[in-house]
């Protein structure tokens, strides 16, 4: 286990835990954008900026950096007050159209940016390049369908040559996780579009109720999980109601 | 051939000495980059041709770069039992006088610069012949060759050659003498700090590294130099392959690595040529792969060539890079030592720390803790470029003042003009006043004033030059190479791109150079890796020595260098004017109109102000209106 | 562990190596060259697509048949670097990233190609001119334009 303070109160936590769990293990809030607990740290978008007083001096993202003992660590300190309002005065800047951002800018006491708007092709710009989409497609799902495209001002996300992407399996994880509800998913007939991608997926009807319920690319999940091998062709509520029919003729068996 | 032992090597320095110090005459041609940009190569096939055609017999050799770019193309003349004679500013033509006056047995003086002596002359005794000695000019003679040693000097192809130097001398004493705890004890008494430019202690890192109970490890050499006015690591890379080699492998040893990288620069072709030739003629000799020289000790080397990414100079972006993906920084710690390639302790190097590695080896921690100052032993390479009059690439001791530098070796401001600031780490660093250049040269106090030691870009900037001018120059450079991965590099370089872009056009105000510190300090402090951390110190370090001339563009829209195009006007003194009508050819916008022999005028509508009129003219008719 | 199981990572450099492959034989980075790299690799097109973006040493245009990078590096910028771009500009009636009508020559801006001390420079395929005046260059550019490429002449 390790010790460490955090604005002054001590705080124990396990070996390899991050500033910022130890922070939120201490009860005290920080905002995050590009932060995942499901994911690796990644350290992009700064507003877990905290101050580290001892035993050496620094202003670190609390997200990526590892909670080391006898760490005292300030969440408030001016100079991370700052980088943080500095931070979400850019993204506001960015994004002036993004409710979240507009949200968790207010909370932190800005409510206007100094940094102009963007350009009008991008008006209406919600993604923050926090990289949650890129790294869940990749790191978690593993189909890589998605990727940073460009470098510097010019960086954004989008499939291969932005064009309908075949290592997409629609799972929608990436709109799941982006936290400024940049990535645009509709259900439609038989049809997922990823509009954001540029892709559509087939959705597989339930051989029971005729729904179309999930993405025919996720089939695959059927050869990983043997047990639920004659199941995973039902829609959810089929499936429920089958599993529940099975359980009650394992018991009528069981007590005859 | 193979060598397996010290006596093979014995073998190889034997052939090394018998091209270096021929029996007959030898001439050699530096034909680095440097060389090649101011025509070496057709002065080589100049000398070449003449010599088959009067039917004389000579060696002719294409070596690397001694470093008095100012100078190039130079030529080495070395006949037998005679002191060589180098020649400057050598052209086709000139060549080919040179091979004529050979022909008759004599050597021209014209354009001979100075003799190169091969036995060290007794002390203040003077050369015959009236030359100068090389290592007495006043650009040599404060300079200091360890991690030059070898450049121009020997044929950088030629294995033999650099093992008759002394080369793969300190890889035997590593390998078969030393423990790696040994070497590594060595490097850290000696005191060497990493050249790349962070100045981390080299054996701190490489402990560290070793310490890691995990394999493999792998052992990096980051040759992608990507600061502007910077080429230092290319010169290395080119004219002296195998002293890097020769230190990757002894990093390697150190640490326990088996596996190392050499990533060059894409933009340096000849180097990235260079160094494959050179680490596949080592493989040949058996100097790497398996059992180098009967040690037991195995090690590879992968060159990774990179694609034009600033960014990648960043450890943790080249480990990125080299794993196949973008070259985009992760957070630190763990630091590479630790987790580095594929998530393997890594250590990564900058080409001049490890061409510096085979010398402290060879002549011991204390011969190199003994160069320098305390805290900063040894020498540190300069690239000396910029509005100073020599130009070129310089060695000097630690501890130098940047005016012996800039004064000393670089002979002051270029045309005579006075120096105003010095640029020093490039994109990453700062620029110093003229008022500071009695800073000795060490990590620290650079950083202090407000600068960088960097890598060793060294750019003299005269009264021509605007300041402000210069940071919207460096900002620009590091907004396009930002990778884009976190908030304060990429929107904040862009910003202050944008504020900068408005006082060159004479539209900022006042606030706008507060604004502009404000994004700067946040940039420095809140981003991910070191180019964001580092992108604001050309700002900060001109807003601080030089903010008078910001105030001069936002309060009275005034350029004082007369760089910044919308704050000058460009008019021709017609009473200077002889009509040559040079500068009307040159002008790119077709804005000056006259008769031949009549005093010419601007058309200031169409004037793009780019001052090519104003460099062309003969008699300085142009006249910049501040 | 994600969900869909990956192929071992490629050997270390082997990507970049296969963009630079690309690169040289077609003179930028065609779609379906891509597709085939990131199928033989065992990488993800969208890692392959991603780092073919990142890059400035990789096009996705054809190029002329010279490629004039001029530097603009500090040293060169300082020393008139920018003119000799506006020369070439207004000479071959292109801007950096622009290939002239007939397919001679494309021209690029570089961030330095390390000849500092010979500021200013540019680089024409292979061959780097430096103390490059902006007379001069249209003679330069003749050269290439008569012969097919390089030149074994003198410099400038």
């Amino acid at each position: 286990m390790i010790n460490l303070t955090v604005n002054e109160q001590p705080v124990t936590v396990p070996e390899g835990t991050t500033i910022l769990q130890a922070v939120r293990a201490a009860g005290v809030e920080l905002p995050t954008l590009c932060y995942h607990e499901g994911l690796a740290p990644y350290g992009a978008c700064r507003l877990c900026m905290v101050t580290i007083t001892a035993p050496h001096h620094g202003l670190v993202a609390s997200c990526a950096y590892p909670a080391e003992e006898g760490l005292m660590v300030e969440t408030h300190s001016p100079e991370a007050v700052s980088a943080r309002r500095l931070a979400l005065e850019f993204l506001l800047s960015r994004c002036p159209q993004s409710e979240v951002i507009r949200e968790l800018a207010a909370q932190e006491g800005v409510t206007a940016s100094r940094f102009g708007t963007p350009p009008p092709e991008r008006a209406e710009e919600l993604c923050v390049l926090c990289g949650l989409c890129v790294r869940v497609c990749r790191e978690a799902i593993g189909a890589a369908a998605i990727g940073f495209i460009g470098r510097g001002m010019e960086r954004r996300v989008g499939t291969p040559f932005e064009v309908q992407s075949e290592a997409c399996i629609g799972c929608g994880a990436c709109a799941e996780i982006c936290p400024t509800n940049a990535i645009k998913i509709e259900d439609r007939g038989n049809e997922r579009i990823l509009h954001t991608w540029h892709t559509t997926v087939e959705l597989h009807s339930c051989p029971e109720c005729g729904r179309y319920f999930a993405p025919e690319p996720t089939g695959f999940l059927k050869d990983m999980f043997p047990e639920i091998e004659n199941l995973w062709a039902l829609c959810p509520e089929c499936r429920r109601q089958r599993t529940a029919r099975q359980w009650i003729e394992q018991e009528h068996t069981r007590a005859t | 051939m193979k060598v397996r032992s010290r006596s093979d090597l014995e073998t190889l320095r034997a052939e090394g000495l018998s091209t270096l110090y021929p029996s007959r005459l030898k001439i050699s041609v530096g034909m680095a980059t440097c060389g090649l940009a101011t025509g070496a190569a057709a002065v080589y096939d100049a000398l070449r041709d003449e010599a088959a055609r009067r039917d004389l017999d000579l060696m002719l050799v294409a070596t690397g770069c001694l470093g008095y770019c100012q100078q190039e193309p130079l030529v080495e003349v070395r006949r037998p039992g005679r002191d060589p004679v180098l020649y400057a500013r050598v052209t086709a033509d000139r060549a080919r006088e040179l091979i004529a006056a050979l022909a008759e047995g004599e050597l021209p003086t014209e354009g001979a610069l100075a003799i190169i002596p091969e036995e060290k002359p007794p002390a203040g005794s003077k050369p015959a012949g009236g030359l100068p000695r090389l290592n007495d000019l006043p650009f040599y003679s404060r300079q200091h060759k360890i991690v030059l040693r070898h450049c121009g000097l020997i044929d950088p192809a030629s294995v033999a050659e650099y093992v008759a130097q002394g080369g793969y001398e300190a890889l035997a004493h590593a390998l078969l003498d030393l423990t790696p705890e040994q070497v590594i004890d060595e490097v850290l008494r000696a005191g060497l700090r990493g050249r790349g430019g962070a100045g981390f202690p080299t054996g701190r890192k490489w402990q560290i590294c070793q310490a890691v109970p995990i394999q493999p490890k792998y052992v990096i050499c980051n040759g992608d130099e990507g600061d502007p006015g910077a080429y230092m690591d290319r010169t290395v890379l080119e004219s002296d392959p195998h002293s890097v080699i020769e230190g990757l492998i002894i990093a390697g040893y150190a640490i326990g690595a088996h596996q190392g990288y050499i990533y060059v620069r894409d933009e340096y072709p000849l180097a990235v040529e260079r160094v494959t030739q050179a680490v596949a003629r080592a493989e040949e000799l058996g100097l790497l792969g398996e059992n180098i020289l009967g040690s037991g000790f195995d090690f590879n080397i992968t060159i990774v060539r990179g694609a034009g990414a600033f960014v990648c100079g960043e450890e943790t972006a080249l480990i990125s890079s080299i794993e196949g993906g973008l070259g985009e920084p992760r957070p630190k710690p763990p630091f590479p030592a630790v987790s580095g390639l594929w998530g393997k302790p890594t250590v990564i190097n900058n080409v001049k720390t490890l061409a510096t590695v085979p010398v402290i080896i060879t002549r011991g921690a204390d011969w190199y803790a003994s160069i320098g100052t305390e805290q900063n032993a040894g020498t540190v390479v300069f690239s000396l470029v910029g509005k100073v009059a020599n130009t070129g690439l310089v060695e000097v001791p630690l501890g130098l003042t940047l005016r012996d530098l800039i004064e000393g070796i670089g002979g002051g401001g270029l045309n005579g003009k006075a120096v105003k600031a010095v640029q020093t780490g490039g994109p990453s660093g700062g620029c110093l006043p003229a008022r500071l250049f009695d800073l000795p040269i060490s990590y620290e106090t650079l950083t202090q004033a407000g600068s960088i030691m960097g890598s060793g870009g060294m750019v003299v900037m005269d009264e021509d030059t605007c300041m402000v001018d210069v940071a919207r120059y460096f900002i620009g450079f590091t907004m396009a190479e930002s990778c884009g991965k976190c908030a304060p590099c990429r929107e904040g370089t862009q910003y202050m791109h944008q504020i900068l872009t408005r006082i060159t056009a004479g539209e900022g105000s006042v606030e706008d150079l507060e604004l502009l510190e404000e994004v700067a300090l946040w940039v420095k402090k809140a981003s991910l890796c070191g180019l964001g951390q580092t992108a604001p110190n050309p700002v900060l370090s001109t807003l601080r020595y030089f903010r008078d001339e910001y105030e001069a563009h936002v309060k009275e829209k005034r350029c004082p260098a007369g760089v910044c195009r919308a704050l000058i006007r460009l008019s021709i003194l017609s009473e200077l004017c002889n009509g040559c009508g040079l500068c009307r050819r040159e002008c790119p916008a077709g804005a000056i109109s006259g008769e031949k022999k009549q005093p010419h005028t601007i058309n200031p509508e169409l004037c793009t102000r780019c001052r090519i009129c104003y460099d062309v003219c003969p008699v300085g008719a142009v006249e910049i209106v501040r | 562990m994600p969900l869909i199981p990956q192929p071992p990572p490629p050997a270390g450099g082997a990507l970049l190596t296969r963009l630079h492959a690309i690169n040289a034989e077609h003179g930028y980075l065609p779609e379906e060259e891509l597709r085939r790299a990131a199928e033989e690799l065992g990488v993800p097109l969208s890692q392959v697509y991603s780092a073919a973006t990142f890059y400035a040493a990789f096009s996705f245009q054809p190029r002329g048949r010279h490629t004039i990078h001029v530097c603009l590096g500090t040293a060169c910028y300082i020393r008139g670097g920018e003119k000799l771009l506006e020369k070439l500009e207004s000479t071959l009636g292109v801007r950096p990233g622009e290939t002239t009508d007939d397919g001679t020559f494309t021209v690029e801006t570089v961030h330095c190609v390390g000849s500092c001390s010979m500021s200013p420079v540019m680089r024409v395929d292979g061959d780097t001119y430096g103390r490059l005046k902006a007379d001069i260059l249209p003679r330069l550019l003749r050269r290439y334009q008569t012969e097919a490429g390089g030149m074994s002449d003198e410099g400038t």
